[in-house]
């Protein structure tokens, strides 16, 4: 059933949209958030448990002191204050991918609160994101529903657990309710969560891949009419699964809320779940009446108290962020804010910062990374970032040219073979014999070679038409298969020629 | 045979480590025992006679090719309470819902006992889930109590207190969460520690109020129950609560309070723990007992804990409270008992008909207690205002402490009352924590050593001595000095003038 929709400009002539985010992001530590179980995506179900993340009787959970300065350093890097005393909390309620019928989480002691994130819009502007908190959970299990309609448990036979995420880490990112956003309400939600991932990734903390779930969004949208401020009854959109579908799901909330309102009905509070295919959304468990999770201080834990030597040692470990970069790409680099959305969209600003910290130069690095790489990209349907190549192997390039060792086409045949994962670009060189030739014995060679297989043109030298040198530039070139150092051939053809 | 089950663990460890006697004749002995009296008693829900012999056997190994023993304890045999997983044995906990369970995994102090060559014999009956203070809750039948067939041993722990009086076994582990070790060991006669909260691993320990429960030991002697603290007992990196300091020199202690000697020692008499509603044979033996300390040169003063009043209410909000999530695992999803599932029921429908079917009514009435309790809109009336009182519990002991160097009082209000008699009245029941509860609030070291028997009933008593959070020592080393001085009044253990099983049972 589709739902009735409202033009979207109606919709903001007559309302003003409330968005809240809330980001679930699934930490890379090597182990899960209270045992040592790897956290590893994509194993064999039921591979990567123990007594503790299945919730055996007897079982006890130990904080993952890596998780717990992670969350600590997302929070600090969102302008947080870090609190001087927190704890975890039991969220009780019964659900079969849940092992102990309670999560493990954080209530109203969460362990960063108050901060902001600035979220640049495609227009250049800077739109802040206040933030609520950010508190440490742990991840449930997954549960596979067989038998029914695309994987939901409504109309299934029976269900498939599976305990290897159960335990996973988890940083919950909550903002404050966003006003004033008007028609900019869905691309202020994809920037906002384009900036956290930026943000995460940065900090080395995190995957954050939407696509396997390590970044997940809950958009919470209202209506109110315009001029109030009572916030409207909220909808909460799940499985929104891509940055794309975040500015969707939003966007299509507030067509349909609208229409709802516009036809004298009322929103009912409700979880709603994101269809991907048809960029929809559809009711799910209704939150009528607020879920009693009953939490209460987990006695199984110990308080949090980090201390203020604690807190200032991890602000010193903070890289430089996301927007610390762009500005400083744009001075250092010269770049105009247009050339920086360009390398910001691509993906690059990230590889070609570090790969100038490799020591290349920033004109070589960008060029590389926005021309030849961006290509592979689109040959091999990944992003740059997942290309088979590090910037410091780009940087390694870039300076095997500059000391004249390669030429333009022999660098991007080392960077083939570097995608092709032969090694190391002196690996790749070594390997395929791809220097460049400098050896005046074996250019003076392959020089004499050319000149008597072409007396003519040997003769149109001798007679002053120097330019013809080139054909015989060319042809020692392609008997050298490219590796000939060209200036010095040259050089040799004229000398060789007048002697 | 039989003569080797009435000696203590420290005997009976010093004999097999002089190899005068094999750990397997000792083993042997005791499983005899357990054949003869344990029909009668129901102490043990599991027995591993083959895996006890043989680790036996292997201690005794070990010994004669000269390897020192692996423990104090090293051959001694010994029953675990069902509560603590074990690899090799099914961990039911006294519920259906975890009839026949066997864990993957040992407990922490089930791992200890076995790394000390400890010959672990089998698991004892309890109060389902350790809800209780009779055994009666147990779902495999109550255990009875040696000195009375008809009587409770007391609970949770009542398989545990009834095998070490009844000698099945010289030694047994126990959980308290409010009294569930001393009240036991007080109504059979043995002597029962709860360890200071966090000096004995919770790890592998079925927990029913997390913050409360603590592991500790059931022995017939201070010294035994000294000796097996130090093998339970240390910190474990697996139990965030578990506290990292030295275990208290508790063997020590009680060498040295078996000199016979308090002369310095401040004893505080709690006045709140008496009048209505002991038992006055009860009181007669405690004023018994506070005499004797003072004739061992004790200095004791009476002394007001008025937040005492309140431990009772507080302790039945806040262990409900925490019994409602820890249970909530036991939905028959993953193992143990499920019910209903017929193929066409869903999952929430398998959950409560499990649920129903595996719980008993205590433990039912307890979830429903805590879930209450916890609620929206409750919390802050029941659970945030217990936590109040918790902590006027714990400034209570702390200015008792700063007059006196431990406190006591008697261990249980009455002697072990008749099976049958409160199952139908849970406040009464409950009442058999009064005194046991705030050592538990607090988190504590408390103990009760036996204190002869009530002159109206002719059953035992027990003397409570409370010490402040990790000087567990100063407990034991009054409990031994009163130990020696009773033995020697009464001409001898009180332990072993239980009655002969053999003779009197069925």
């Amino acid at each position: 059933m589709t739902a009735a929709l409202m033009d979207y400009d109606e919709v903001l002539e007559r309302f003003d949209p409330v968005l809240g985010l809330e980001v679930h992001v699934e930490l890379s530590t090597a182990t899960k958030m209270f045992c040592g179980c790897a956290n590893v995506f994509g194993t064999p179900p039921n591979t990567q448990v123990c007594p503790t993340c299945l919730g055996l009787p007897g079982a006890l959970p130990v904080l993952n002191g890596v998780a717990v300065e992670s969350a600590m350093r997302i929070g600090l890097a969102l302008n947080c204050s870090i609190a001087p005393w927190c704890r975890f909390a039991r969220k009780n309620y019964f659900y079969p991918d849940m092992p102990k019928n309670f999560q493990t989480s954080q209530y109203d002691e969460p362990i960063a609160v108050n901060g902001s994130l600035a979220v640049e819009l495609s227009d250049g502007s800077v739109f802040t994101v206040a933030i609520e908190r950010a508190h440490m959970e742990e991840d449930t299990g997954k549960s596979l529903h067989v038998g029914g309609a695309d994987g939901r448990i409504h109309g299934a036979s029976h269900s498939l657990l599976d305990y290897n995420r159960a335990g996973v880490p988890l940083i919950e990112v909550v903002t404050k309710p966003i006003e004033g956003a008007g028609a900019r309400a869905p691309e202020i939600a994809r920037a906002y969560v384009t900036a956290l991932r930026d943000l995460l990734r940065a900090l080395g903390v995190s995957d954050v891949r939407m696509d396997q779930g390590s970044m997940r969004c809950d958009a919470n949208v209202s209506l109110m009419p315009r001029g109030s401020s009572t916030f409207g009854t909220r909808t909460e959109t799940k499985n929104v699964n891509s940055l794309r579908s975040v500015e969707r799901a939003v966007r299509y909330e507030m067509c349909r809320q609208g229409a709802v309102l516009a036809s004298g009905g009322r929103i009912v509070q409700e979880t709603r779940h994101f269809d991907e295919a048809g960029g929809t959304t559809s009711a799910g468990r209704r939150k009528e009446t607020s879920e009693d999770y009953r939490y209460f201080p987990e006695p199984d834990l110990v308080p949090i108290a980090p201390s203020d030597a604690w807190v200032q040692r991890l602000r010193a470990t903070l890289p430089e962020l996301p927007w610390q970069r762009r500005a400083r790409a744009k001075t250092e680099w010269g770049l105009s804010d247009l050339e920086l959305r360009d390398l910001v969209n691509a993906g690059a600003l990230d590889l070609i910062a570090a790969t100038v910290d490799a020591g290349a130069p920033a004109a070589e690095a960008r060029s590389w990374w926005v021309s030849y790489l961006s290509q592979q990209t689109n040959s091999r349907g990944v992003e740059l970032a997942d290309l088979p190549i590090t910037p410091a192997q780009v940087a390694r390039v870039i300076a095997l040219v500059a000391e004249g060792a390669l030429t333009n086409n022999l660098a991007r045949q080392v960077v083939d073979g570097v995608l092709a994962k032969e090694g190391e670009p002196d690996e790749v060189v070594a390997a395929h014999g791809l220097a460049v030739v400098s050896d005046d014995a074996a250019l003076t060679a392959a020089v004499e070679q050319a000149l008597a297989a072409a007396p003519d043109i040997a003769d149109k030298i001798r007679g002053g038409k120097l330019a013809a040198a080139g054909a015989i530039v060319g042809a020692v070139m392609k008997a050298t298969g490219g590796q000939a150092n060209a200036q010095r051939v040259r050089e040799l053809v004229l000398a060789l020629v007048s002697a | 045979m039989t003569r080797l089950t009435r000696w203590s663990a420290a005997e009976l460890a010093a004999r097999i480590h002089a190899q005068d006697i094999t750990a397997v004749e000792v083993t042997r002995a005791h499983l005899d025992r357990i054949t003869a009296v344990d029909p009668a008693l129901h102490a043990f829900l599991h027995l591993d006679a083959p895996a006890a012999l043989a680790a036996a056997a292997a201690v005794d190994d070990g010994l004669r090719r000269g390897d020192p023993p692996a423990s104090p304890l090293a051959g001694v045999p010994l029953a675990i309470k069902d509560v603590f997983t074990t690899i090799d044995m099914p961990t039911t906990c006294g519920s259906r819902t975890l009839q026949g369970w066997r864990p993957p995994y040992d407990a922490t102090v089930t791992r200890k006992l076995r790394a000390a060559g400890v010959v672990i014999v089998g698991k004892t009956n309890m109060d389902e889930f350790a809800m209780g203070s009779s055994t009666e809750n147990s779902a495999y039948g109550p255990t009875r109590n040696p000195w009375d067939l008809d009587r409770v041993p007391g609970g949770s722990g009542g398989g545990s207190a009834a095998a070490v009086a009844a000698f099945e076994v010289p030694l047994a582990v126990g959980t308290d969460t409010g009294g569930s070790i001393r009240q036991p060991s007080a109504v059979t006669g043995t002597v029962g520690v709860k360890p200071t909260y966090g000096g004995v691993s919770r790890y592998g320990l079925v927990a029913f109020s997390s913050s409360l429960d603590q592991g500790g030991p059931v022995a017939r002697t201070v010294l035994d129950a000294a000796l097996l603290h130090e093998v339970i007992g240390g910190y474990d990196p697996l139990d965030s609560t578990s506290i990292d300091a030295p275990v208290p020199p508790v063997v020590q202690a009680a060498r040295a309070g078996a000199a016979g000697d308090l002369t310095g020692i401040r004893v505080g008499v709690v006045s709140q723990f008496g009048g209505d509603g002991y038992q006055p044979g009860v009181l007669n033996a405690f004023e018994v007992a506070v005499s004797r300390l003072r004739e061992l040169g004790a200095q004791v003063v009476e002394v007001s804990c008025p937040s005492f009043d309140h431990a009772l209410p507080a302790y039945y909000l806040i262990a409900p409270s925490e019994c409602s999530s820890n249970l909530a695992r036991f939905d028959g999803m993953r193992y143990g008992l499920r019910v209903g599932d017929d193929g066409n029921r869903s999952a929430e429908e398998v959950m409560a008909l499990t649920r129903e079917a595996g719980f008993g009514p205590e433990v039912k009435r307890r979830i429903m207690l805590g879930t209450y309790a916890l609620s929206a809109g409750y919390y802050d009336a029941y659970y945030g205002q217990a936590q109040k009182v918790r902590t006027l519990i714990i400034r209570d002991f702390a200015a008792a402490f700063e007059r006196v160097d431990v406190l006591v009082s008697p261990t249980t209000p009455t002697t072990a009352f008749r099976i049958g008699e409160r199952v139908d009245d849970p406040l009464a029941m409950y009442l058999s924590d009064l005194c046991t509860i705030p050592a538990n609030l607090a988190g504590n070291a408390a103990l009760s050593v036996p204190a002869g028997l009530s002159d109206d009933d002719g059953l035992p008593v027990g003397l409570q001595v409370m010490a402040p959070a990790l000087a567990d020592d100063r407990a034991y080393r009054v409990a031994a000095a009163y130990e020696v001085a009773r033995d020697g009044a009464e001409g001898g253990p009180l332990a072993q003038r239980v009655p002969d099983l053999e003779v009197v049972g069925r």
